[in-house]
């Protein structure tokens, strides 16, 4: 049975969705005035409204919205045309009847405000359609009160309900009133002020994600009710149908969920898929038919289950995005600006925590643009841009993660602004600041303290700065990258990894353990036998690396990493019999991880570490494998940085920037070869396209010419030894340990055509700062020879060397 | 005058108690998953009828060496703000109801353990109870 406490509370959440569709539809009619749909929903909802106040008794609440509700008729019925002010009156309405409806909730009645002039308002409009003439005075004095009281109107709940057991929400205060003036073209030559708009935005903290709120599923994107197949029984919201008489057929085929009933649902798949994986290994041993056979169905129906139960946690983006068009329309009428905001991708959908996770952060970024990165109209034109400026927000799935992009068409991170705000706030010292990539100086905006406090005055105080932003993201395991460009716009991506807690992953052995990879990661497996060990695994630079079709990839033993094992020397990983090569992707590095086996790929559901292993980087969680026991689950970037194949670049601009300054300007990298002869040579590594290994067997005569077929083009080979005459290749054992039927290649890219270069052996990278004496001839293009590595090393030009010999 | 419980337990020659109410369980030896790269004190995790659970060896913990003997640990498994954690220990002794009146602070002289991991002792006929402070045993070292 409904108690009345229920009744209020339905009639509250269903309010606060009409509200926010009402919200949207306003700002969508400001677009297009004349669209009948819209203004007939905007209609129903007020409408609605204005009958349950009524029937609930809430009269304050009756008054308003009927007030509304009569200039809403005139609009529908075509006798009135929305514009500006009409609209600034509607939304004021509606920032009314939230905040009675947030008193109400708070269990205070309808609250003392006093909304006559709102009311008194909205009764003018009726008359004069919001268009005024500039003569009355009796008019600006209006204005007046209509911005004091608009003014006072001050707590303006945000977003969704909170509903707990209590079911006490918590209304944040209002952070601060602001009024604007907005100008308005009336049909006459004049600007004239017409309408003082109040906003009122308040900051809300985002509280912990375990309070359960409501899912709205229907209303008006159709392909979504169709997708509401109950999953669980809706509890005690059967007959909210009966009291929502004025709503679309649409959202009758959607029901209303506890979203902690979904976590319990989510969290049962979970188990039943370890369940499953049990009974199917199990069923692996054991030749029974029956078993078999009712293991592999019940596989099958797991994974149903929990594609399904996950998506009814899944919601389209839209529902983050909804509010964003307002915020945008409010702050930049308040700054002067003009802006629009282009939505691509609102139905990718994303979990639900998720997407309260990111609703925050994505609204101060947008503000951030709003605020700092487009252009006053004004400037815009002078540089030749649109007077009207633009935000677009993206979102897409690409390799199992969402990514979400906001760009905007302003002005772009003015990066020695930010050099300098970080040297005046002590950030860094000049040394660093000297040499920062411009990467790292754009990534300093994202330092805690580097807000720009000073000239965003609402969003100050709250510790809302882009750091929050960024911590919020990696919180879910997002990841945040800038992009920016000075003059044009800046583009911020947020990628988030798609599903939470049950992935598929590869299983491998290691040191006797067993170790998960989530496939998400995983790029192929390569597998080296015997003589390929020996020959293929090479050291550069002191770091193990694999050639992979032409690619360098760092190589990480696995058992060395965690320190099963001491780190072996080069000559025992290459006496290994077998090597299996897990080739991962870190980031935007490729790299190979070293294992003793691999097993195969299961869903396995990822189960966090607690607080005592949290620091160690190298693992993402653990899970428990069919049999029982614990696996733990890599963490691939943890790994990545770990082994040094990835930067920490996140925190670079606190410790490394000096060494990589020095790094750049003078030292550059050198490809150390021995020609033939048993003499050292060194080629700029910039120069070099490839280097390649071809059989003796597959070097062929073209004329007085060496060529190899090489990607199906003729390659033509030249040797240094004794400039790029044709010595044959001597097979004496001066080449130490490598094997005298293949010849190393540096390929060489010389004005589109590919050449190699034939060298006896490809001995180290280094690098090493280039000397020049004064003495030496400047006009000459060869630099004179090096020291490197403690040997006399010629320095070679492949581009002089080809050139002379064709 | 007021009786708590205690389940109480051997590591190495002390004798320790935890209150009854902190413990959620005593087990046998279970199969475990070592941690490679984490702190010592950390002897693997076991799946606790589903539920993962970290194992912190109390002999590691106080400096004591390991055992000798080949016997297999015991494990209690405490409740804590982060969930279940399981103390590896020698030997599990009885559950014994205490008098606070027999309660005293930690004795200036302790030896065998750091002081800031015991709370306190009971008198006991023929020798000291240590209570263990869960909470600081399980900070960890690193």
């Amino acid at each position: 049975m409904e108690t009345e406490d229920d009744i209020v509370k339905e009639f509250l959440v269903e309010s606060y969705e009409n509200l926010d569709r009402l919200d949207q539809d306003l700002l969508a009619l400001e677009e297009a005035p004349d669209n009948r749909d819209k203004l007939s929903s905007v209609f129903r909802a007020i409408h609605t409204i204005k009958g349950t106040s009524g029937f609930l008794a809430f009269n304050k609440l009756e008054h308003v919205t009927h007030v509304g509700e009569s200039l809403l008729v005139l609009l529908r019925d075509g006798k009135m045309r929305l514009n500006g002010v009409i609209a600034n009156g509607l939304l004021a309405m509606v920032d009314a009847v939230r905040k009675i409806m947030a008193n109400i909730e708070a269990g205070q009645g309808e609250g003392d405000a006093d909304y006559a002039d709102l009311v008194a308002t909205l009764e003018r409009l009726q008359v004069t359609g919001g268009v005024e003439t500039a003569e009355t005075i009796h008019e600006e004095t209006e204005a007046q009160r209509v911005s004091e009281v608009l003014e006072t109107i001050a707590a303006q709940v945000a977003e969704d309900i909170e509903r707990d057991t209590v079911a006490v929400a918590v209304a944040a205060p209002a952070k601060r009133t602001k009024s604007t003036k907005r100008r308005k073209k009336s049909g006459g030559n004049d600007d004239t002020v017409v309408v003082q708009h109040a906003t009122s935005i308040v900051e809300r903290d985002s509280t912990s994600p375990l309070v359960s709120s409501p899912i709205h599923r229907g209303g008006d994107p159709a392909p979504l009710a169709n997708k509401a197949n109950s999953s669980a029984p809706s509890s005690d919201n059967g007959d909210s149908a009966d009291k929502s008489p004025a709503q679309s057929s649409v959202s009758d085929s959607s029901v209303r969920i506890d979203v902690s009933l979904l976590d319990k649902l989510m969290n049962l798949v979970g188990e039943l898929v370890l369940a499953r994986n049990q009974i199917l290994q199990y069923s692996r041993s054991t030749e029974d038919a029956t078993i078999t056979a009712a293991s592999q169905r019940l596989n099958l129906i797991t994974t149903e289950l929990q594609e399904g139960v996950m998506k009814t946690r899944m919601q389209p983006i839209q529902n983050a995005w909804n509010k964003l068009p307002r915020v945008v329309r409010d702050l930049s009428a308040q700054l002067g600006k003009h802006i629009q905001v282009k939505m691509e991708g609102a139905d990718t959908e994303l979990d639900k925590t998720i997407l309260e996770a990111i609703k925050d952060p994505l609204t101060h970024i947008v503000r951030n643009s709003v605020d700092h990165g487009i252009e006053a109209s004004d400037v815009r034109v002078a540089n030749g841009k649109p007077a009207e400026g633009t935000l677009w927000l993206r979102a897409f799935h690409e390799g199992g993660q969402v990514n979400i992009e906001i760009s905007d068409d302003g002005g772009g991170i003015n990066l020695e602004r930010v050099k300098q705000k970080a040297l005046s706030q002590g950030m860094i010292n000049p040394e660093q600041a000297a040499g920062m990539t411009e990467r790292e100086l754009t990534n300093l905006i994202l330092l805690p303290g580097f807000s720009t406090a000073a000239t965003v005055t609402n969003v100050s105080g709250r510790g809302v700065g882009m750091d929050v932003v960024k911590t919020n993201v990696e919180r879910i395991g997002g990841t945040l990258d800038i992009h920016s460009v000075l003059g044009k716009g800046t583009t911020l991506r947020i990628k988030i990894p798609l599903t939470l807690a049950i992935v598929p992953a590869l299983t491998v052995v290691c040191g006797g353990n067993r170790f998960c990879i989530p496939q998400v990661n995983l790029l192929e497996l390569v597998r080296l036998d015997g003589d390929r060990v020996h020959n293929e695994i090479e050291l550069i630079h002191s770091v193990p690396v694999y050639r992979l079709r032409g690619q360098l990839l760092p190589l990480l033993y696995l058992d060395e990493e965690l320190r099963l094992r001491p780190r072996r020397s080069h000559e025992e990983r290459q006496a290994e019999e077998c090597t299996h090569i897990v080739v991962l992707q870190a980031e935007d590095r490729a790299f190979g991880l070293v294992v003793n086996s691999i097993t195969d790929t299961q869903e396995i559901v990822v189960k966090p570490l607690g607080q005592h292993l949290k620091g160690v980087k190298a693992y993402a969680g653990a899970t428990i494998m069919g049999d029982g026991t614990v696996s733990l689950i890599l963490d691939v970037i943890g790994l990545a940085q770990q082994g040094r194949v990835l930067n920490e670049h996140r925190d670079h601009s606190n410790g490394n920037a000096t060494s990589s300054t020095a790094a750049r300007t003078d030292r550059q990298s050198w490809l150390v070869v021995d020609p033939g002869d048993g003499s050292q040579a060194a080629i700029e590594l910039g120069t070099v396209a490839r280097l390649e290994e071809f059989q003796l067997s597959t070097v062929e005569r073209s004329g007085h010419d060496e060529v190899v077929q090489y990607r199906d083009h003729i390659l033509p080979l030249l040797r240094i030894s004794t400039g790029c005459q044709q010595t044959s290749y001597s097979n004496d054992d001066s080449f130490g340990t490598k094997a005298k039927d293949s010849m190393s290649v540096v390929v060489y890219q010389h004005h589109g055509r590919q050449v190699g270069i034939v060298v006896g052996q490809i001995v180290d990278i280094v690098e090493h700062t280039l000397r020049v004496d004064e003495a030496v001839d400047s006009s000459s293009v060869v630099p004179p020879s090096q020291i490197i590595n403690g040997r006399v090393t010629q320095i070679i030009d492949l581009g002089s060397l080809v050139a002379s010999a064709m | 005058m007021s009786q708590s419980n205690f389940c109480t337990f051997h590591v190495g020659q002390l004798y320790l108690g935890v209150e009854v109410l902190q413990v959620q369980e005593v087990l046998k030896a279970q199969q475990m998953t070592p941690v490679p790269l984490s702190d010592h004190t950390v002897r693997g995790l076991m799946n606790l009828r589903g539920q993962i659970v970290t194992a912190f060896d109390l002999r590691r913990r106080l400096g004591l060496g390991d055992r000798t003997d080949g016997i297999p640990a015991m494990n209690v498994v405490v409740r804590t703000p982060d969930g279940p954690v399981s103390l590896l220990v020698d030997e599990i002794g009885d559950v014994l109801e205490l008098d606070s009146s027999n309660f005293e602070p930690v004795p200036e002289t302790l030896q065998g353990m750091p002081r800031e991991l015991i709370r306190g002792a009971y008198k006991l006929d023929r020798q000291l109870l240590m209570v263990l402070d869960t909470e600081m045993a399980l900070k960890m070292v690193a």
